[in-house]
């Protein structure tokens, strides 16, 4: 089957500090992966590559049917982020609007769609991850948690066709997580292809098909959870798990 | 040794709990005002001006001189001179005149100021590096100067009068003046946009940039709703220190409340009300600025952002 997101040899610097060093993966369309590794081995760097926020210095990727890295305009790049959506760690919700209003603001202004289907997509969306009786409170008035979950049903309003989470539990309570994961639970369920970055072993186990762990910028092992977390083959794997789990 | 260090780490716990809004209680009693005073010293390096306060005290402090001052105008008054009050009460309408055309000009100049200075900010945050040195220098160089270096200029450089189409129009000085008094304005508001844009969160930007919203989208819908809470208290303080430089433009022979001020006295011709009069008028900017000022601070300590 082909790829929804083919990543090749893909290399970044900041400065002469290399980040990633040659990372290559494809995800299936509706395949759920997961990104593990410890911090600054260029995850997040990775996640936002994909959808165009940083550029890359050389290789190449694709998702659907855009040449990510030949992407140059404004309109280009802004048909691919219609494509992938992306979580953040610190929700970054618009705080001068409500839940509602963050939801609807893209679809309304950015893909100029109807005000009124796009109202009704967003109050579904917002009972789906569970806080339809929320859609007027502003961000300062939710918990962490609520915020994450606001930023998944705004993200899901642009009906992307990929998901990237940047480490979206890393900045929430223990009590919180768990509602965020099983609102990606549902997502997944339903067949949105997801790339998340996450220190949730535990998670990543039951939901991923393919687990990559990273370090150093390039990818040392990956494969299906049950194999890489049972019987990881390298050292610096086995060292990492060790740390974690 | 090991005391003192753990007290301070402590101590660093509370106010960075106090600084993120957590709400820490059992604060040390010196606690409060110490914060106080690094919020003020913050807002004042954020708005790059000392911030105008005006403490109730001090309008009675104006009201106590005032009150000197006709006293000793009083004890100067001989018998051929009316009284100090009614000598007051005569020349009022006058000096109202020039108080209300300060505050015109006040107005003015704000309006100007915060027009060119909002272009300006937007070309010191430009993508474009030419545009964004050039406003930058601008911005420095007009934020820097002595006012009444550029109210010269302004008054001394620009024409007296304009050809447009055949038809000539005189500049009044006070239009100049105007001008004058506006540049620095401009430069102190390019300067309080380019801040408040810069305080929002990277992460605004990001997630927006993710969402497909444009440059120019994400900057009118996302980044400047948010900025205007951080603009307005350090805009208006400009205002009230603008109201008070407008006297400025007394030296450059604008007809406003000093010149009248000034002409008053000498018409009258007794050194003895001096006090008064002069105390008199600062007790005018007083009730004027006092609850700009007020208001200033409480919008600051409403909206301040937690860094």
């Amino acid at each position: 089957m082909q790829p929804i997101v083919s990543i090749r040899d893909v290399r970044k610097s900041f400065g002469s500090l290399e980040i990633l060093k040659g990372v290559s993966l494809d995800i299936p369309k509706g395949g759920v992966v997961c990104i593990i590794g410890p911090s600054g081995s260029g995850k997040s760097t990775l996640l936002r590559c994909i959808n165009g926020l940083v550029t890359i210095n050389s290789g190449s990727i694709r998702v659907g049917n855009f040449d990510v890295q030949s992407l140059k305009t404004d309109e280009q790049k802004i048909a691919l982020r219609k494509v992938v959506s992306m979580v953040f760690q610190q929700y970054n919700l618009f705080p001068h609007k409500t839940a509602l209003q963050n939801v609807m603001m893209a679809p309304v202004h950015v893909l100029r769609e109807n005000k009124d289907e796009v109202h009704a997509r967003a109050v579904a969306l917002l009972e789906k991850v569970g806080l339809a009786a929320k859609a007027d409170s502003y961000p300062g008035e939710l918990s962490g948690g609520q915020q994450q979950r606001v930023a998944i049903a705004r993200s899901l309003a642009m009906r992307p066709e990929v998901m990237l989470f940047d480490e979206i539990t890393a900045a929430l309570d223990p009590e919180t997580v768990k509602e965020v994961l099983n609102t990606i639970r549902g997502l997944v369920k339903d067949g949105m292809t997801c790339i998340l970055v996450t220190h949730e072993m535990r998670f990543a186990r039951e939901i991923a098909d393919d687990v990559y762990f990273t370090d150093g910028g390039v990818i040392v092992e990956s494969g299906p959870p049950a194999d890489l977390f049972d019987r990881p083959q390298h050292e610096r794997t086995r060292a990492f798990l060790s740390q974690i789990l | 040794m090991i005391r003192l260090k753990q007290k301070s780490k402590e101590h660093w716990w509370i106010t960075s709990r106090r600084r993120t809004g957590d709400g820490g209680t059992d604060l040390p009693v010196l606690l409060p005002p110490a914060q106080a005073l690094t919020r003020s010293a913050r807002a004042e390096r954020a708005w790059g001006f000392y911030t105008v306060r005006l403490p109730w005290q001090l309008g009675l402090m104006l009201l106590a001189l005032f009150a000197a001052g006709c006293g000793i105008a009083q004890a100067q008054t001989t018998a051929n001179h009316p009284s100090i009050f009614a000598t007051i009460w005569k020349w009022t309408p006058l000096l109202l005149t020039g108080f209300l055309f300060n505050l015109f000009i006040s107005v003015l100049a704000m309006s100007i100021g915060t027009v060119s200075g909002a272009l300006l900010g937007f070309a010191q945050i430009s993508r474009s590096s030419p545009v964004r040195k050039a406003a930058w220098f601008v911005t420095q160089f007009f934020r820097n100067a002595p006012w009444l270096v550029l109210l010269f200029y302004c008054m001394f450089l620009l024409p007296f009068q304009v050809t447009v189409f055949g038809v000539t129009v005189p500049i009044p000085g006070w239009v100049k003046a105007t001008i004058g008094l506006a540049l620095p304005v401009m430069a102190n508001v390019s300067e309080i946009l380019r801040g408040a844009v810069q305080s929002i969160p990277a992460g605004q930007w990001e997630s927006a940039e993710s969402l497909a919203f444009s440059r120019a989208r994400t900057m009118w819908m996302i980044i400047l709703p948010q900025c205007i809470k951080r603009m307005l208290p350090p805009w208006m303080n400009m205002y009230s220190i603008l109201t008070m430089a407008t006297v400025l433009t007394s030296i450059v022979g604008v007809a406003e409340i000093m010149t009248l001020t000034s002409r008053a006295l000498s018409a009258e011709n007794r050194p003895g009300l001096l006090l008064a009069f002069y105390s008199y008028v600062l007790f005018w900017f007083f009730i004027y600025c006092y609850p700009i000022a007020r208001w200033t601070l409480y919008l600051e300590a409403k909206y301040k952002v937690d860094t």
